[in-house]
């Protein structure tokens, strides 16, 4: 509950800075510092302290590991907004409005690890969704940003409404809103009530997918991802998709035994299918930011292995993963937007003009692949470990490594320009200082590379 | 906690090495730190060390444990030698950002103590990749003209088969009995044969890849020829043993069952592999791959030796995994001695050194015996007694490979003829003496006709290998 509203209010508070405070710095600075605040505000109620406490009606539950999580996706928006400031204020004219949607964002996102209610959950993905809106067509005079803006809006809107007939079929079927509700079943007769349950289900699973952009349900977010401005492209494949993965599971964690073993061939299907567009269609790409964002959707269909089963090994590893996967998108986003151009051609030659941003770039990119030492490795692990226990075929997760063997090709290519070939990078110049933030993340990195557990401790203890 | 010396030496050296400028203290370095590793290893050997135990990853229950057995110790020791007579032996040779390619190396030589010392699934799958990736930028960096898109293959074909072997090792841990990683509880795992099958199905890809078996190992020659010859002498002296040491140390105990059962498929497709890239040795005429492709023959021979399933095809192989090493390595400085120096890996155009470089062309000579076994040469003592093996295994399979004897005569001593015989040839002419590298081929000639006469040293040190693995 602290988490909601003080995100709400801060967001309140910056729409309204810019009247008192112009200098772009200082709104950045309050920024940060209201995003420390919602951290331990948040931390305060994962600690038994409530402040803000009022009775939900059981539309809200707060579980450690949703409070938790919410402290993990508020540290990497401190994080992104700690390394791109600059980036964002060069983006329209108040840099504030910008970080106000941010907290708008977060708010959402609480909502999401914390709904005990359908109707919260389409709320808190109708706050998280409507700021992203806006923030994809940020870059007015770019007719690209514009295009995005209107296909992300229209798109989404209409996703949302799935998602809504979805919760109100449900609704025909549980009588109740509430996402443990017990299915109703008549005495005798034709159990209606089943397939209501089923198709809501199908459709809530169809919006949430688009939601994560998994296939088949993938197509806005090439497009979307490579017309929004950078900066905020690295926020939606990061922390927005991370809070919508959070929903996702505790929607189905909850509810997919009503659909049986349809369920899992569902969820193999499209495994599948994200997998395979994902990755097969990433290594044509001749862009790097649409190259990251098929690597996206590639990712994504890693992340829906927590989905399988219910199992510390889910829980564990979607936080592992959606850390883990969100610094080293940050990471190369951070590095991305410093480009004159998206090609991999600028890239040649990174390493000798500048080692150290080449080394970290290698390193996010090594973690995006799973490769041990990065957290990515133990990331894809607890994936596989998961659906193993929660008892899927073999042959899932051999695909999976087949395809995770091809997204190592794609990855490489930028690495293999960076260090094999000649050339004089196309890169704008950095302050020392840029370079050492970005060393934060690749620290981070190999921390959870070397010692996942970190990041776990914290939900038991 | 003996054994972390191996890992932090060569680690701690490696990042110093990164910081350091000048090229003369950046070789005494690595050569100091790989030294020290060789001296620690020695240490080993001759007194007992204790393992090291430490809780990793608790909620996986997965521990950091280096232990070193003969198995271990007898790869420590060939890695802990190769690495001071890489850096030494081309210590001369010119390249470009050497610091870096210096402190690369030394992260591998850590990978691969890390993967010898491992005793816990996951540590050891964490190493075995590790091992990779410096291996993947040096030859990037360094190699020569095709050396991208060959590295690329190189390193999707090791990747992709570790992959599997990852899915094969929590399939096991979801099977043991206390969910840990060690591996005295991937012993007593509780798998059916039908799981023990696939189970060995997904290990042993990885392990093949990295040996290579036909028909696996399509990547190797490629690499071995674009490699920087350094990493190069990495590899097929040491790197190939990771497949090796992974057969005997997690496959054979692991799952007897499909041991058995896959047994004649293995040496099958081994002994194919042996006649097949001996044939292929035959017909080079680039030094390089001729030496690549008669490592290939050597490694299926000892495969085919383990999956023979007897003591003392087990004893050839142990054996034989130190003293391969020692006679690839040989072959290897001696082919950079000539390429750095003629610029050509073509045997055509070479000939008569030994007008203009007697002590070389004996000690090609020399490796060139031993890489055809001949008795009083290490190989002997091991090929021997693999052959013994494979012979009470199956006749027809001891009777093929042991072509591959009569065809490793063939390519070593026409490789020998081209080289050193014949008329001085134009690129021969600039020859001259590189006294570090024959200092250390000198030294391990000495080890290869040592271990020859006496192999009993090294029999001593496998010994309890040997008894975990026969006597139950």
């Amino acid at each position: 509950m602290n988490a909601i509203i003080v995100s709400a209010l801060l967001g309140v508070l910056l729409m309204f800075s810019s009247w008192g405070f112009k200098s772009e710095r200082l709104q950045k600075n309050i920024a940060l510092v209201g995003l420390l605040v919602l951290i331990v505000a948040n931390l305060a109620q994962l600690n038994g302290w409530y402040v803000l406490d009022m009775d939900t009606k059981g539309m809200l539950s707060f579980s450690r590991f949703g409070l938790y999580a919410n402290t993990l996706l508020f540290a990497i928006t401190f994080l992104y907004v700690w390394i791109n400031a600059e980036e964002i204020d060069q983006i329209g004219h108040q840099s504030a409005d910008f970080y106000a949607l941010f907290f708008f964002i977060l708010c959402g996102a609480s909502i999401l690890t914390s709904f005990d209610n359908l109707l919260m959950l389409f709320i808190g993905i109708e706050i998280l969704s409507i700021p992203l809106y806006i923030l994809t067509g940020a870059d007015k005079k770019n007719l690209l940003s514009n295009e995005a803006s209107l296909k992300y809006f229209l798109m989404g809107s209409f996703s949302t409404g799935i998602l809504l007939l979805g919760i109100t079929l449900i609704y025909g079927a549980n009588g109740s809103f509430h996402l443990n509700a017990p299915l109703i079943v008549p005495s005798k007769g034709f159990a209606i009530e089943q397939y209501l349950l089923s198709a809501g289900l199908i459709l809530i699973f169809a919006a949430m997918n688009f939601k994560v952009s998994a296939a088949p349900f993938h197509f806005w977010t090439p497009d979307v991802y490579d017309g929004a401005p950078t900066v905020f492209t690295s926020f939606m494949a990061t922390i927005v998709k991370a809070a919508g993965f959070f929903a996702f599971i505790s929607v189905f964690h909850a509810q997919a035994k009503a659909l049986g073993h349809s369920w899992e061939l569902i969820l193999s299907f499209v495994i599948v299918a994200t997998l395979l567009v994902g990755n097969i269609v990433a290594v044509f790409q001749k862009s790097v930011k649409r190259m990251l964002s098929y690597s996206s959707i590639a990712q994504a269909g890693f992340m829906l292995f927590a989905l399988y089963g219910v199992s510390d090994f889910a829980n564990e590893g979607i936080l592992l993963y959606a850390v883990v996967y969100s610094l080293a998108t940050i990471g190369l986003f951070a590095v991305l937007v410093k480009m004159k151009d998206y090609s991999f051609e600028a890239f040649n030659g990174l390493a000798k003009a500048n080692p150290l941003l080449a080394f970290m770039t290698t390193l996010f990119l090594l973690s995006l692949a799973g490769i041990p030492l990065t957290g990515g490795f133990f990331a894809k692990y607890y994936m596989l470990n998961a659906i193993l226990t929660a008892g899927a075929g073999l042959w899932i997760v051999i695909v999976a490594i087949l395809f995770a063997a091809v997204s190592v090709y794609y990855y490489f290519k930028l690495i293999q320009a960076m260090y094999f070939v000649e050339g004089q990078p196309a890169i704008h110049e950095l302050p020392k200082s840029y370079t050492y933030k970005l060393l934060v993340l690749a620290v981070v990195l190999i921390i959870l590379g070397i010692l996942p557990n970190l990041l776990f401790n914290y939900l038991y203890f | 906690m003996f054994l972390l010396s191996f890992l932090i030496i060569p680690i701690v050296a490696a990042i110093a090495l990164l910081f350091i400028k000048q090229e003369k203290i950046a070789k005494d370095i690595a050569i100091v730190a790989s030294v020290a590793s060789l001296t620690a290893a020695v240490n080993i050997i001759l007194n007992t060390v204790a393992g090291i135990d430490i809780t990793w990853i608790q909620v996986l229950n997965s521990r950091f444990v280096l232990q070193a057995d003969g198995l271990a110790k007898i790869l420590i020791l060939l890695t802990a030698i190769s690495f001071p007579a890489i850096f030494m032996a081309t210590s001369k040779n010119n390249v470009a950002n050497k610091n870096t390619q210096l402190s690369l190396m030394l992260f591998t030589q850590a990978g691969l103590m890390g993967v010898f010392l491992a005793g816990d699934a996951l540590l050891f799958y964490f190493f075995w990749e590790l091992a990779l990736i410096p291996v993947y930028f040096l030859c990037s960096i360094w190699g020569g003209e095709k050396r991208i898109a060959v590295t690329f293959k190189f390193f999707i074909y090791t990747f992709l088969g570790s992959l599997f072997m990852l899915i094969g090792i929590i399939m096991v841990y979801m099977h043991t009995q206390d969910h840990s990683f060690s591996l005295a509880a991937f012993k007593h795992a509780n798998l059916s044969s039908g799981q023990q099958m696939t189970v060995f199905a997904l290990f042993f890809i990885a392990f093949a890849i990295k040996m290579p078996i036909f028909p696996l190992h399509t990547w190797q020659p490629d690499a071995y020829d674009q490699a920087p010859t350094s990493v190069t002498m990495v590899l097929s002296a040491v790197m190939v043993k990771m497949g090796l040491y992974g057969v005997i140390r997690w496959l054979l105990p692991l799952f007897p069952t499909a041991f058995v059962a896959h047994a004649n498929m293995v040496v099958t497709l081994s002994v194919i592999g042996v006649l097949y890239a001996s044939f292929i040795a035959i017909r080079q005429d680039n030094i390089k791959k001729l030496i690549a492709y008669s490592s290939i023959a050597h490694i299926g021979l000892m495969s085919a030796a383990i999956f023979s399933q007897t003591e003392i095809g087990m004893q050839g192989v142990l054996i034989q995994l130190f003293s391969h090493g020692i006679n690839v390595l040989g072959l290897w400085i001696i082919a950079d001695i000539i390429e750095q120096q003629t610029g050509t890996t073509s045997l055509a155009l070479m000939g008569g050194m030994a007008k203009k470089q007697p002590t070389l062309a004996i000690l090609l000579v020399a490796f060139s015996f031993a890489n055809i076994a001949l008795p009083l040469t290490n190989a002997f003592v091991g090929e021997f007694l693999m052959f013994n093996s494979l012979f009470q295994f199956n006749i027809w399979a001891a009777a093929f490979a042991g072509v591959s004897v009569i065809l490793a005569a063939i390519y070593s001593l026409n490789m020998v003829q081209k080289v050193a015989y014949g008329e001085l040839s134009e690129h021969m002419q600039k020859m001259t003496i590189n006294k570090p590298a024959q200092a250390v081929l000198i030294v391990l000639i000495v080890i290869v006709f040592v271990t020859g006469v006496y192999p009993q040293p090294l029999f001593e040190l496998t010994k309890d290998t040997l008894q975990q693995l026969f006597v139950k």
